[in-house]
């Protein structure tokens, strides 16, 4: 399955490219209106044609794609912080205060993840502005998704702590902070590095659905929540099949995500 | 019965892994306790702390006069102390007082109680789809180990993984297809994935190999060397897909207009009424955990009579 890992980076790549030149790539803003083409057809002008209130779809996918391309991996990294920190410290030192930190985290584990998201959601502001909306959405994806990734950096690291090279290290001298930088976060990291491929996805995923029930990302800025959301216009879809490009982009590249990882990264 | 005979007495005796699962029962409780009380705490902070607490739409009544709404802000102004409110807060959970949804001016407990059968029912079907689909297929392909079945099913599974379920609700609202049968799909490919690769590493073990060899048909090598394996891992992922269906349950119903506790969360998360989100969460934490612990119980009486 090497090809198909390759193939999914290579996609992966062009997208984020075409994402991040969208400024260059799209035909307007992502906002701007064009009143007289409401709902128009695909077009040289318009490849994916404009939505009912005139605004060029392809610049929307494009700057939607961006959102969460970009940001669902920085919240995948900030739960892989997170879960390092805790599931490393409590792994580490063992005994009592892995005990504690575990109970926390399963206490964390049996919130039920969407339940909490739009609590948290609904106590924001209403005055936010679309970036801020954007940011504090991905932020609390990264704050609330660390728990389960704690869970397994927490036996790893305890598997560690017990093993040979820790204890010689521990016999020259190295004790603390030391041992824990030189010698057991560089042992995590491949586990580090599946979590983080892993949390992508499932946050990209997450966002949609927030997006959908229009409790993700705040208007005009667009995401694919917000896209995606397109397909509630359904009596219109079976003459524009074009409005789906989204729906496959998604699908295209969180399979991507997916493919990324090897089979023998991923847990059972 | 005669005199002078000794009575005989019957002693119950529980088999060794009931008594060790009745063991583990209090604890399960007490965790589940533990974990409510904490996580109403959590809950009751967030409401204490959200933007329009103490903020009262009875306020704005042209009707009150200035010291009726003074009256109202000192009843109000008497909870400053989040521990003060925690424990009038769990004075009124004791007396089933949930309180009052604000956007819908209805008691919480009612809402709860009207909407929370209609989840049960949707998760209950969702459930049993997902894990007979999910597992029948998972079996065919590790016993038959036909590779295209098993390429057809990863495709699949695949694709169904990719989908959000709130797209998989406005597909099932485009197709006018049974929306109860939606979060089936979502745990299915859950289901699939899971038990396939736990089947297929149980069928590689020494013991399955040998039985094979010995010339055991399928279904015996199934049903006696491989499920048993894999068995406690599979009963600890009910737990998890209760879970799974439960926050699925948002979407469908938001979308597909089922009036149970996921559109009250989303109506209320609309409404920003903070009271009614935390109370739902708080029950959908307790039947997840409750959930849990059964699948732990079983997973734990599984282990216990297999050794």
């Amino acid at each position: 399955m090497k090809w198909a890992r390759t193939t999914a980076i290579v996609f992966l790549v062009a997208v984020s490219a075409a994402c991040l030149l969208a400024n260059v790539i799209a035909p307007a803003s992502y906002a701007h209106q064009f009143r007289e083409e409401t709902n128009a057809s695909p077009s040289r002008q318009h490849p994916l044609g404009t939505d009912d209130l005139g605004r060029d779809r392809f610049a929307r996918v494009l700057y939607g794609t961006r959102v969460s391309l970009l940001l669902a991996p920085a919240a995948a990294l900030l739960t892989s912080l997170l879960a390092a920190f805790v599931g490393g410290i409590a792994g580490f030192a063992g005994g009592r205060v892995e005990r504690f930190v575990m109970a926390g985290t399963d206490l964390f584990l049996s919130l039920p993840w969407l339940f909490l998201l739009i609590t948290v959601r609904a106590l924001l502001p209403l005055n936010v502005s679309p970036i801020v909306s954007v940011l504090i959405t991905f932020a609390m994806l990264g704050c609330l998704g660390w728990a389960g990734a704690a869970r397994i950096i927490c036996a790893d690291a305890r598997a560690l702590a017990q093993s040979d090279f820790i204890l010689l290290a521990r016999a020259s001298g190295s004790n603390g902070f030391r041992l824990l930088w030189h010698h057991l976060v560089p042992n995590l990291k491949p586990v580090l590095y599946a979590q983080f491929w892993i949390s992508v996805p499932v946050f990209i995923l997450t966002e949609a659905n927030l997006g959908i029930l229009g409790l993700g990302v705040a208007e005009p800025l667009p995401s694919w929540g917000s896209l995606l959301r397109e397909l509630e216009s359904f009596s219109t879809i079976s003459g524009q099949a074009w409005q789906l490009v989204p729906l496959i982009l998604f699908i295209l590249v969180v399979s991507s995500f997916h493919l990324v990882l090897t089979k023998g990264e991923l847990p059972v | 019965m005669q005199k002078g005979l000794a009575q005989p007495t019957i002693v119950w005796k529980l088999p060794a892994e009931d008594i060790d699962t009745l063991s583990a029962l209090p604890k399960l409780a007490a965790k589940i306790l533990v974990t409510v009380l904490i996580g109403g705490f959590l809950g009751a902070t967030l409401v204490r702390l959200a933007p329009g607490f103490g903020v009262d739409e009875e306020e704005l009544d042209a009707r009150l006069s200035d010291r009726s709404i003074q009256a109202l802000r000192e009843t109000r102004a008497n909870e400053p102390n989040l521990f003060v409110f925690y424990f009038r807060y769990l004075n009124r959970l004791a007396h089933g007082d949930l309180g009052t949804s604000r956007t819908l001016q209805r008691p919480v407990l009612q809402l709860i109680a009207e909407r929370l059968p209609e989840t049960l029912k949707s998760v209950a079907l969702g459930l049993a789809l997902g894990w007979s689909a999910g597992f029948l297929l998972a079996v065919a392909i590790v016993m038959s180990r036909a590779w295209l079945l098993d390429l057809l099913g990863s495709l699949l599974v695949g694709a169904l993984l990719c989908l959000p379920a709130a797209v998989l609700a406005l597909l099932f609202v485009l197709a006018q297809a049974p929306a109860r049968l939606l979060l089936g799909l979502v745990v299915f490919p859950k289901i699939f994935r899971y038990s396939r690769n736990l089947l297929a590493r149980s069928s590689a073990l020494p013991h399955v190999l040998t039985a094979r060899a010995k010339g055991l048909g399928n279904m015996r090598v199934l049903v006696w060397h491989i499920l048993p394996t894999a068995a406690p891992q599979l009963l600890a992922l009910l737990g998890v897909t209760v879970s799974v269906a439960f926050t699925a349950a948002i979407p469908m119903e938001a979308l597909c207009d089922i009036p149970g506790i996921g559109q009250l969360a989303w109506k209320a998360a609309l409404g920003r009424d903070v009271a009614l989100l935390v109370n739902l969460t708080m029950v959908v934490t307790l039947v997840t955990l409750m959930a849990n612990s059964a699948s732990d119980l079983m997973g734990r009486t599984f282990r216990t009579s297999e050794a």
